[in-house]
């Protein structure tokens, strides 16, 4: 990115400023992904990169995600530090074994002798209308393995700044980008986080108070974060106040700034796409239950997708979170 | 000095078979007798062996292959068969050391010892190798000391060496998974410029280690494909042990394994996994091809896993005993010392003083996986990430403080 900053872009541009500046600070990135090089993947997140950097590089894969993954693997112990697409969250299952099994445990099984530096980008989430396979959100099943790193950012300046710290990171780290913000514009400052060491950002992966209430927490990550604001905005003009988190890391979680809140707010509601049981809302309502039971004044409540494939696209409206939802769930919580 | 005498190759091992027959062959009584077709299987597997590479007979005749030239030495055959007696003696004693309970399982490469000798001593120390977890002689010929393999076998560990200085990956247990990651080394390889132009010496390959049964897995096909479209120095090296488990290789192909290679677009050989000459020889070969720029190469070892597939395998249940006493007169070991003693390139001595080395490995072998303690559970949390986890060092620090308020400190645990 040159000129002023901050600037405003979208999210998707400020993924594709933060690949470029990667590989710019560090000639052992490399992007591997389907069509992530002359198409500059179907959603443009890697476009102009293979012009630039070259196609050894920014590398068209054979299509195939096992592979995609498997040999990122062996790129990662050669040294490079690879930056693959998956191309839609419902293709990532081939590659799935390799991420199970290898990915996430080589660390792990060699007692630390090798890293794998690899970053796993997967548009994700519903909301655009899209056929079967296209619009899931598997994220608890990576948060369910020791050894990932799971992320997912909702603004650009997130996507600029957790995408160079996720390729910064020698762990693996699954980065969810949500699919239906690509387009929308947020403020992005590339000197931010610059002034970190070799110009990379300083910022970990952490929760984050987006904005602070007194009422009711509310905590989401990714695609339903603009639905979050917008359910503050409307809940203000009832005259309650909502405390919004962004958790950004999804595992391992970092739920200070949640316990933290839900001591102030005594209330506590949780948003995802993803089904109901077995998932991230669901492990934060026992975590905070565990951690923060005498604080409080009601049960968590949980806003998020049933526990069914995702629907034909005319119906995922009633199948996503949206506001009328969300606020629904904060007077549930408040009529305790 | 003593001379083996030639063994002979029985003419045909095989006759039609009934329940009856294979009963009387000791198989394994009518409880395990095989089902005809499987039987048909296992002929199959031991008879269509044509088009191999073979520098060393069974009988230890030794005839040179125009194509895969090698010099044989003294120094070299003895070399070979010094790793071979070593690598099968170490490899009984983890058998017997499951047995007695001091190792979880073990796994055995009995029979395999020339695939994996030839193999890894065709490699340079820069070469890199990938394996699945069979591949003791291999590690052997990285410098790994066996001790090293026990770790992983007995519990206390899931590899006990360093893979990237020994240049030999941590044992990969899913099948085929390997078969991608050695892919995609090799592409870094490629990406690196150590292969074609760089200097002599400089020059640097990958090898992929797994068997006729991960032949079916997708990793292999698409590190096949992947390998293929990137020019990736990889030799992919499939030991054709005949059987995955209790199937055989007919379940997983219909075409001589070697002829896959054709359908991705590189050369694949077929070679006489049990004569370690031909596997050294050709094995250089394909590496050189690889380091040259000329990979990727896929080499079939044609052999038999002698012993089961694990120490929890009873292969009584789905195979021949006949099957495996063919397979016996074709010992990678015996051929050797055969060659040895016919050139006058070996003596009593040598192999009794290579006999000795191998008993001392053993009992060293066994001292150390006794001696093996187990660690403590401090070392379940460590190493999954780079750097300490805060949850992950919470969740030790509440489970270690849950078992100092045991008497014994939970140490019975």
């Amino acid at each position: 990115m040159s000129g002023p900053t901050p600037t405003t872009t979208t999210l998707a541009k400020a993924l594709n400023a933060g690949l470029r500046s990667a590989m710019e600070l560090d000639p052992k990135v490399v992007v591997m992904g389907e069509d992530v090089g002359k198409l500059g993947g179907v959603f443009r997140v890697t476009d102009g990169l293979q012009k630039d950097f070259g196609d050894h590089r920014v590398i068209d894969t054979p299509l195939a995600e096992s592979g995609i993954i498997g040999t990122a693997v062996g790129l990662a112990m050669r040294g490079y530090r690879p930056v693959t697409e998956i191309q839609f969250d419902g293709f990532v299952f081939p590659g799935f074994d390799q991420i199970i099994s290898q990915v996430a445990k080589i660390t792990y099984r060699t007692q630390g002798a090798w890293a794998m530096p690899m970053v796993i980008r997967i548009p994700f989430g519903g909301g655009i209308g899209a056929v079967e396979h296209h619009a899931e959100s598997p994220e608890s099943f990576f948060c369910h393995i020791g050894g990932l790193r799971v992320v997912a950012c909702s603004t650009a300046q997130d996507a600029y700044d957790m995408l160079k710290a996720a390729i910064a990171c020698d762990d693996p780290v699954v980065f969810f980008e949500p699919k239906r913000r690509y387009w929308e514009k947020g403020e992005l400052d590339t000197q931010l986080n610059a002034a970190a060491p070799g110009g990379w950002p300083a910022a970990s992966f952490s929760s984050i108070v987006r904005r602070p209430g007194t009422d009711v927490t509310v905590a989401s990550y990714g695609p339903s974060m603009p639905i979050l604001t917008a359910a503050a905005d409307a809940a203000a003009a009832e005259g309650r106040s909502l405390e919004l988190i962004d958790l950004r890391t999804l595992s391992p979680l970092d739920l200070g700034p949640v316990i933290d809140s839900v001591r102030r707010t005594g209330r506590l509601v949780v948003v995802s796409e993803a089904p109901l049981e077995s998932s991230i809302t669901a492990n934060i309502a026992a975590r905070v239950t565990e951690e923060a039971f005498y604080s409080l004044a009601a049960p968590v409540i949980r806003v998020a997708g049933f526990d069914t494939p995702y629907p034909p696209s005319r119906l995922e409206d009633y199948y996503l979170p949206d506001l009328d939802k969300v606020l629904d769930a904060v007077d549930r919580s408040l009529a305790y | 000095m003593a001379v083996d005498p030639p063994v002979q190759r029985p003419a045909d091992p095989y006759q039609p078979t009934t329940a009856a027959q294979a009963a009387a062959r000791g198989a394994a009584g009518l409880r395990g007798a095989p089902h005809p077709s499987e039987v048909i299987a296992g002929l199959r597997a031991t008879s269509n062996a044509e088009d191999l590479v073979q520098l060393l007979s069974p009988e230890g005749v030794y005839t040179p292959h125009e194509d895969f030239p090698i010099e044989v030495t003294g120094e070299l055959l003895r070399g070979l068969y010094r790793d071979m007696v070593l690598v099968r003696r170490f490899d009984r004693e983890g058998n017997a050391l499951q047995r007695q309970g001091q190792l979880n399982i073990w796994v055995p490469l009995l029979g395999q010892e020339a695939a994996q000798i030839g193999a890894g001593r065709a490699m340079r120390p820069k070469d890199m190798a990938f394996p699945s977890y069979r591949e003791h002689g291999v590690a052997w010929c990285r410098g790994i000391d066996p001790t090293e393999l026990l770790g992983i076998f007995r519990g206390t560990d899931q590899c006990g060496w360093d893979p990237k200085a020994t240049r030999f990956n941590s044992y990969t247990i899913v099948i085929g998974n390997q078969v991608l990651n050695a892919t995609g080394y090799a592409m870094g390889q490629r990406l690196d410029g150590v292969i074609g132009g760089a200097a002599d010496g400089e020059n640097e390959a990958t090898i992929a280690f797994f068997g006729d049964g991960a032949t079916s897995q997708g990793d292999v096909h698409e590190g096949m494909v992947f390998a293929a479209a990137f020019d990736a120095p990889v030799v992919f090296y499939c030991q054709n042990n005949q059987w995955a488990i209790s199937e055989p290789v007919s379940k997983q192909s219909r075409v001589p394994l070697w002829e896959r290679s054709t359908g991705y677009g590189f050369p694949g050989v077929r070679i006489d996994g049990n004569d370690v000459l031909a596997c050294l020889a050709v094995t250089r070969w394909a590496l050189e091809e690889c380091r040259s720029g000329n990979g990727p190469v896929m080499i079939e070892a044609f052999t038999y896993r002698m012993d089961a597939h694990t120490t929890s395998d009873d292969p009584t249940r789905y195979r021949m005993a006949a099957e495996e006493e063919h397979w016996k007169l074709l010992d990678p070991i015996q051929r050797v010392k055969a060659q040895l003693s016919r050139q006058g390139m070996a003596d009593q001595e040598f192999f009794d003083s290579v006999t000795a080395e191998a008993d001392e490995l053993a009992a060293r072998f066994r001292a150390h996986c006794m001696a093996m303690e187990k660690p403590p559970p401090e070392r379940i949390f460590a190493n999954v990430y780079s750097e300490p986890h805060p949850q992950l060092e919470a969740q030790q620090a509440e489970y270690l403080a849950y078992l100092s308020t045991f008497a014994d400190g939970g140490a019975t645990r």
